[in-house]
This record gives C-alpha cells, structure tokens and sequence, in this order.
C-alpha cells in the first residue's frame, strides 16, 4: 500500500469516541454507579516499615452503615518464598501491595479497607481498625537501602548469600570490554542519579465491583487490560475467571501506570462479605502515596571512543529503586542504553534495589529513559572532548540492519540512520542559537516495542455497515487508527465503521494496553479478521451470480465479477450484500485471535534549545524538535499526540518532577501543587518530524510509537542546560535551586 | 447532619437539589445531579478537570461549596453543545486531535470557552496562560493550543 492509493491510512480522521469526550458524556471509571451501591475506602499504613502483628476490625465493624471489612487474610494465600508469575507482574507481590500482609512496607500502604454506606462512614470507620505494628528502620533512598547495615524488607532474600535488598541483577556483555577501552583515545566516565516520577494521569485510580450472590462478578474500571483486571482479581479472590466480568472504562490516561490494579480485588472482596456493589475511587494524595511512579535511580556509565569518534567500548551500572516489591525495569535501563549503536564492546549491568517506597509501575518505555540518560549525557561529552557535532557522532555510531544488539536479536528493519539525518537536515538543527545563557541539547533513544496477544472481532451489520470489536483499552486513539485500517481494507467510508472495545465477556483474550503494542497488534488481528470479512463477502456474490467465489474481486466496497465473468453481473455493494446475508448463507462476520510477532524496536533523536535564568535558576523551553521512526503512521495526529506528549513528560523529568520525602519517609508533596508536572504556560509548541520505515513484518508498516518519544528527553534537555552554562549536570531534576547551586559553585570555583 | 436546600440554574434549567454542608459543587454535580462531565483529578484546585462556570466566571468546582450555588447560574460541558450543534471549540478539539485520553478535555473546553469569552484574539502566550490552571498529561498541550487559537480565528471570522 503506498500514500497515492490510502484512502483512509494516513488520514486525521474524527475519532469514533471522540464526540462523546468533547461532550462530557464518555464514561470514565469514576462516572459509573450502580443501584445499591456502597463506597469504600482504604486504611494505609503510618510508618514506612513496620511488622503488622495484628490487625483488630472489630470497632469498625461495629460501627453503624459498615457493611464490610477487608484484610489481606480474605485474599487467596501466596507464600512470599514462592514466584506466582502473571505477565511481568509476580501476583505474590501484588497480593501484598494491595493489601499488607507480613509488613508495612512504605508510609502509604494499604492495610485494611471498609466498606459502608457512605464513603464519610467508611472513613470513619478505618480510623477505628487497631493495628498492632512493630515499627522497623526503614530506606526509602538507594544509598540507605543496599548499605551494610540497612534492615531487608525480606528475610528471603538474599544477594551474593547476603540478606539484601538487592532483590535481582541482570547483565548484558557484548566483545571484551577491558580490550574495548584499551583502544580508545577518549574515555569518560561520570555517576548520574534520577529521581522516581509519577506517570501523572489525571484520572485517579477508581472500580466499582459487584458480586452476587452466585459468585457472577462484574467489574468496571479503568485500566490498561480489562483481561489483566480479570486475572489479578481472580487470583486474590478465588472466584473463577469465567465468572468475572470485566469492563473497560474510558480511561483517563495511564502510560503504563495502569496496567497494575490497587483497588478492584479488594473491592471485589468487599462486595462479595457485603452482598454489595462496591465503589473505590482513589484521592489525588492516595495516587501519589500508594501507586507507581517509576523508578529513581543510581548509575555509572563509561564511554570510550577513537579520536574520529568511533565508539569502541561503553559500560553501564544501573541501580534502579523497585519500591517495596521486587521488579524495578532494570531490562530497559541496562537493556534499552546503548542498543541505538554498534559498539563492538558492551557490559550493561542492572540492579534491582527494594526499599521502603510505594511500589514501582511501568512508565512509558520502563527503565528506558533511566539508562539513557546516563549513556546520551556520557555521549555529549565524548563528542565534545574530540570535537565532533554530537548528533554527527552518534550517527557514525548507530546501529543499522543487521548491528547484533547488546541484549541479543539483530536488527532487520529500522529507521535510525534516517532519523538521525532528517534531525540533521531540520530546520532546528540548522538555525543556530544565538541569545546569551542559551543551549542546545541532543539525545537518541530506543525501545523494544512490543507484540503478543490481541483478539478482534469484525461484523458486518444487516444494513451493511460494519462495526469491529478489539480488547484493548483505547488510550490515545488507537480506535480511529483501526477505523482508518477497516475502512482502507474494505473499500468504504470511514464513517460506516464503528470501533468498540469489548469486555472480557464479548471479546477474546487481549493483553495490555502497554508496550506500544496496541496498533501494531490489533491491526493485525483487526486486517485478518477483515479479509476474512471479503472472504465471505466474495462468496455470497459468487452464490448469487452463480458463478465461482475465485471468480470474484472485492473492490471499492463492492464486489464485481471478473475473469470470464467481467461484466457479466452488476457489482453489489456492501449494503447489498449485507441486507442478503440471510439468504446466503447467514450472519457475515470473523474474528481472529494471535500471539503477534515482529514488533520492531522504536526510535526518536530529540533537539531541544533552551535558555536558562541564571539568577532564578529557571530553565524555558525555547524550542523542542522530536524526530522518531514511526514505521507507518495510520493517524498521523495521534502519533504526533504521542511524540509531543512523551516529549512534555521528558521536560517534566528533568526539570521539576519529583518525590519529596520527609524525615518520616512520607512523600511531602503528594499533590499536584507540590508535584510539578509541565503546565500549558510550561512549554512552547513541540514540533515533530515523523520519519516512516515502514516495519516490513506488519501488513500496514505499523511500529510502535507510544513510548519511544519519552526515552531521549531528559538526556537531551540536561545537555542543552549543560550546553547553556557550560557546567555539566549530573542529577536530575535540573530544578531551580540545583541550577543556581551549580551556577554559584562555578563561580566560586572560577574564583579561587 | 442536616441537608440543606439548593435552588440554582444549570445549563440554562431551573435546579433544585441538597447537599451536605461540606460537600464541593463537584461532589453535587457528579452525584445528585448526575452531570459526570466535569473530572476530579486532585478535589484541591490544582488541574482544572473539574471547572466550570458561575455566572460565566470561571471556577474549579472542586474549590465551590455545592451550597453556594443558590441564586447563580452554573454553566458545565453538559451545556456547551447546543443541542447537536458543537461547540466551534468542541469541534475543532475533534479535527485537530486535541485529546487523547480526554479526562480533562470538559475542563480544558469550559476554561477556553471562557476565555474566548473575555478574549476573541489570544495570543499563543495568553491561551497558554489562560490554561496553565489545566493540566494535561496526554498532548504536551500542542494540539490544544492550536485548537483554541484557530478557533478564536474562526470565531472571529464569523462574527464579522
Ligand atoms: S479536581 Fe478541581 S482542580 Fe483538580
Ligand atoms: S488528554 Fe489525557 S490528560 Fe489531557
């Protein structure tokens, strides 16, 4: 398929939900309710690690309008010694996230949940659950966590025979790196740390769970899987998967912060002791206390490279905060870092460290950012120490079609050189800064992208329209893109194509909204499903003309004779054929299910410029170019909505976001006034530059793109601060009080 | 505790409803009244999902007793289209992609409304400040921008 023949790939069309999102109508999970309905709420634990040695309910069970009480003795029991693997979650961990078990594990965590009339009683009532808690020291910082005397959050593990809080190690090697460095004629080596983000998403955690008294279960939430809502809530409940019935709600963001559940389990529990329909919705305070922000992290990365800026050796230790639970994303940090390039010689090491925070969650490309940070700021300076233009360096060194990657496959289809030379060629690129205290600053950055399971179902209606069912919570405008696919397949107008999202009920097993994977997956299963579609649509033609099925082509939207036969029969239409699929042999309409493979990697070079106020220590956005292969883009709006809201989410990172805990080891600033997210007033417009390579193993080129364009931003707006004053920075986020403490020790340095 | 008693117009209709004294304008319009248009993304005035206008002032609902609505008028999404016919805002929100999750597209829509109200001609830095109380974590803001600047120059077209 090329440009000159879509009629619809590639098109800005209207989004089939949109009208019901400008209007107010479009049912997010906190908009649902149901008759009978009783509210819960969830007691959290005061200390940052505790033993729970008993928890009493009694007085809140007492307490008029409670219907019920929950603790984690109601759910299915996982011993903590034993893996209960589920997608990349260990339902172990999540069974004590949700609800603590053994201990408290960060000031925040959920203990005990009730259930009331209304949510003031159900309040009310936690305040009177007694908790008897042997308080315990407690790390909520890398350094406190893995030092000698820190106390384990688990007396399980251990690390090299040790109790620990190193809970995992993962190492990628490539060639002989001590060989590699010998080689070189510049090396850098710095230390860098980051600090835990929240993902951010506006709408808080929020279920309503019903279970009757048959055990039929029916959940509506908003999350990143309705299957992954099923599986979890099935596991800590018991009750059958089959018997749980989950919605998707519209969801009101997630970027990976969703595809965990905190409240519906616990929801279901309580609905099930009370006889009850069960709300949860959680408080902006809850969602920054309790859920997962990503992680912060710790690192050292070391570049050596020839004085005509090859790359011959780069090493990588990354120590990733996994909060209370095992699980950091050290895969993307030291797995994601240096796979842009073809360096022969490559040691990437990761180490997952537990401490006494809330528990880490994906974030738009997990890890990714992290390694790259380290690594494209390493970069920066190696072409700064031989003289080369940093983007002019990394493009000598980037990976093309058969580079072997650090954590193994090889390349077969992508885009890097391409994306690098068209940010080369940009207009931004060429213009040079001119203003006083300004920079600029460069970053690549890569990630996997990913496949798997995905379901669709697509039937043509009796009045010939057609409307399709896929399983992936929508959560950008993944149901336009399908709809430009059907119609471009089928030969019709966009608008005879509904798109909707099924239930666990109505539609096949469909993994997470996650990974980049919804478009490239679900187009696949959506374009088998519709030339299955024009299967059947060329049959029932042939049965009426009475000729041979092989005899008919589907064309435009109708079916026409060929062959032989060309001419011979007026072509029918879809509405047509539609309106005769009783008498030609039943309803029209097919499904497909698969595992998907061949997702290609994705990749985006980010040019950002800004100017730094070097009295305030603020940092402006002057202009920001993200340039990302894109593979195809089927609605380029919305792959440019994901470039530049990645991009917004970079900026945040590296220049405000941050968790701030007391003495206590409380977040201080759980809202979104302490909690400095990019505002509107933030930012300039963010230009984006899509570079399509097509992904030559998916029928419409399509690669991943939602999490690829956050991966470079905070390396590329430290650079351009760096590039700004002429101090390099190693800490994020560049706030105002770091930049000013930078700026004074320069000059006292300058001084002296 | 006792409830008390609110006469007040939404969206151009006579409304009566009660309420807790402690309960927010939000908390009324999403419960009693059923209008789930407008979001609670923090209940502490600090993303703008929830705003609304009261006598065409622009106000997070979250921030507003529910009692103090008696006597004034209360404009919410739910009001902005008339009828079938979008709002020349809402609509271009659509044609420019605007959104993408939407959970703060209601209160994006009423704040620009407003501001268009008070403002025809925004420059790109006035719209930016206008919206700096709503936060957007999906768009970067881009699109949103160019949505309430052509709009404005459409509006303003028409008007002539
Ligand atoms: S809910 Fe009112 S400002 Fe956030
Ligand atoms: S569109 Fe998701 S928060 Fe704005």
């Amino acid at each position: 398929m090329n440009d000159q023949t879509n009629k619809w790939i590639g098109k800005r069309t209207i989004r089939p939900d949109g009208v019901d999102k400008v209007t107010g109508r479009a049912c997010y999970a906190a908009d649902n309710s149901m008759p009978g309905m009783i509210w819960a709420k969830v007691l959290r634990s005061p200390h940052p690690h505790a033993k729970i040695r008993g928890i009493d309910t009694s007085k809140a069970e007492a307490l008029p309008g409670v219907k019920a009480v929950a603790t984690a003795k109601d759910f299915v029991e996982f011993p903590i010694d034993t893996a209960v693997p589920l997608g990349i979650q260990d339902m172990r961990w999540m069974a004590r996230n949700m609800l603590a078990h053994e201990r408290a594990l960060f000031h925040g965590h959920p203990v005990a949940a009730v259930a009331a009339t209304t949510a003031e009683i159900a309040a009310e009532a936690c305040k009177l659950i007694e908790v008897d808690y042997e308080v315990l020291p407690w790390a909520v910082e890398i350094d406190d966590a893995i030092a000698p005397d820190a106390t384990p959050l688990f007396d399980h593990i251990q690390f090299e025979g040790k109790p620990s809080n190193i809970a995992g190690k993962l190492e990628h090697k490539k060639g002989d790196i001590e060989a590699g460095f010998a080689e070189a004629d510049v090396i850098i080596e710095r230390s860098f740390t980051t600090r835990p983000v929240h993902q951010g998403y506006i709408e808080p955690h929020a279920c309503t769970v019903s279970v009757a008294a048959d055990g039929k279960t029916t959940v509506w939430s908003s999350s990143q899987g309705q299957f992954m809502v099923r599986a979890m809530t099935a596991y800590l409940t018991g009750i059958p998967q089959s018997d749980i019935r989950a919605i998707p709600a519209e969801i009101g963001g997630g970027f990976g912060g969703k595809t965990i559940v905190y409240l519906e389990p616990v929801a279901a529990i309580l609905s099930r002791k009370s006889g009850r329909p069960v709300k949860m919705v959680m408080t902006r305070e809850e969602v920054m206390r309790a859920t997962g922000p990503t992680s912060g992290a710790k690192m050292t990365v070391k570049i050596g490279a020839k004085k005509d800026g090859t790359i011959v050796a780069g090493q990588g230790t990354f120590y990733l905060q996994a909060g209370a639970f095992p699980g950091s994303p050290i895969r993307g940090a030291a797995g994601c870092s240096f796979t842009p390039y073809a360096i022969p010689n490559v040691l990437s090491t990761g180490y997952d460290v537990v401490c006494n925070r809330s528990k880490v969650a994906a974030y738009r490309a997990p890890g990714a950012p992290i390694g790259a940070y380290g690594v494209e700021c390493v970069l920066d300076e190696v072409a700064q120490a031989i003289g080369m233009d940093p983007l002019e360096m990394r493009l000598k060194n980037i990976a093309h079609d058969g580079t072997k990657a650090v954590h193994g496959p090889v390349f077969q289809s992508i885009g890097f050189a391409q994306t690098i030379e068209a940010a080369l060629k940009s207009d931004h690129y060429k213009t040079k800064l001119t203003g006083k205290f300004q920079g600029r600053g460069v970053a690549n950055g890569w990630w996997f992208n990913a496949g798997g399971e995905s379901s669709a179902q697509v039937n043509i209606t009796e009045d010939g329209n057609v409307v399709v069912t896929t399983g992936h919570p929508d959560i950008g405008g993944s149901r336009a893109s399908i709809a430009n696919i059907t119609a471009e397949l089928l030969g019709i107008d966009y608008d005879r194509v509904s798109v909707l999202i099924g239930d666990t009920a109505t539609i096949g097993f469909s993994n997470l909204t996650g990974g980049s994977r919804v478009l490239f997956a679900s187009a696949m299963v959506v374009t088998e499903s519709t030339e299955k579609v024009i299967e059947q649509l060329k049959q029932r033609a042939a049965k009426i003309w009475g000729i041979d099925a092989s005899a008919v082509v589907w064309e435009n939207g109708e079916a026409r004779p060929s062959g032989e036969h060309t001419g011979n029969f007026p072509t029918m239409t879809l509405a047509e054929l539609g309106a005769k699929a009783n008498e030609t042999g039943g309803p029209i309409g097919a499904g497909s299910q698969q595992n998907t493979t061949g997702a290609e990697g994705g990749f985006a070079t980010h040019i950002c410029d800004v100017e730094v106020d070097v009295d305030l220590g603020t940092v402006t956005i002057l202009r920001y170019t993200c340039v990302q292969d894109v593979g195809k883009a089927i609605h380029p709006a919305y792959v440019e909505g994901q470039m530049q809201g990645g991009v917004a989410q970079g900026i945040g990172w590296a220049l405000n976001e941050e968790y701030i805990y007391d003495k206590q080891g409380r977040v201080d600033n759980p809202s979104f006034l302490d909690y400095r997210m990019p505002v509107c007033s933030d930012l300039p417009m963010l230009d984006t530059i899509m570079v399509e390579v097509p992904n030559p193993k998916h029928p419409q080129g399509v690669r991943g793109v939602g999490e690829a364009p956050l991966v470079p931003g905070p390396a590329a707006v430290c650079n351009a601060v760096s590039n700004a004053l002429g101090i390099r920075f190693h800490d994020l986020p560049l706030s105002p009080p770091r930049i000013v403490a930078a700026i004074d020790a320069n000059m006292k340095q300058a001084a002296e | 505790m006792a409830k008390i008693h609110v006469t007040t117009t939404i969206n151009g209709d006579p409304t009566e409803f009660l309420c807790d004294p402690a309960d927010s304008m939000l908390d009324a319009l999403r419960g009693p009244l059923g209008l789930t248009g407008a979001k609670e993304g923090c209940g502490t005035g600090d993303c703008g999902a929830c705003s609304i206008t009261v006598d065409g002032r622009l106000v997070c609902s979250c921030l507003m007793l529910a009692a103090e609505a008696e006597g004034h008028e209360i404009a919410t999404i739910e009001g902005m289209a008339e009828g079938e016919k979008l709002h020349p805002l809402q609509q271009k929100f659509l044609e420019l992609a605007a959104l993408q999750c939407g959970i703060c597209t209601p209160g994006v829509l009423v704040a620009a409304k407003s501001l268009l109200e008070r403002n025809p001609d925004p420059s790109e830095t006035e719209v930016r400040y206008w919206l700096a109380g709503n936060l957007c974590r999906c768009t970067g803001y881009d699109k949103i921008v160019r949505a309430v600047m052509e709009t404005a120059a459409e509006m303003r077209e028409a008007a002539r």
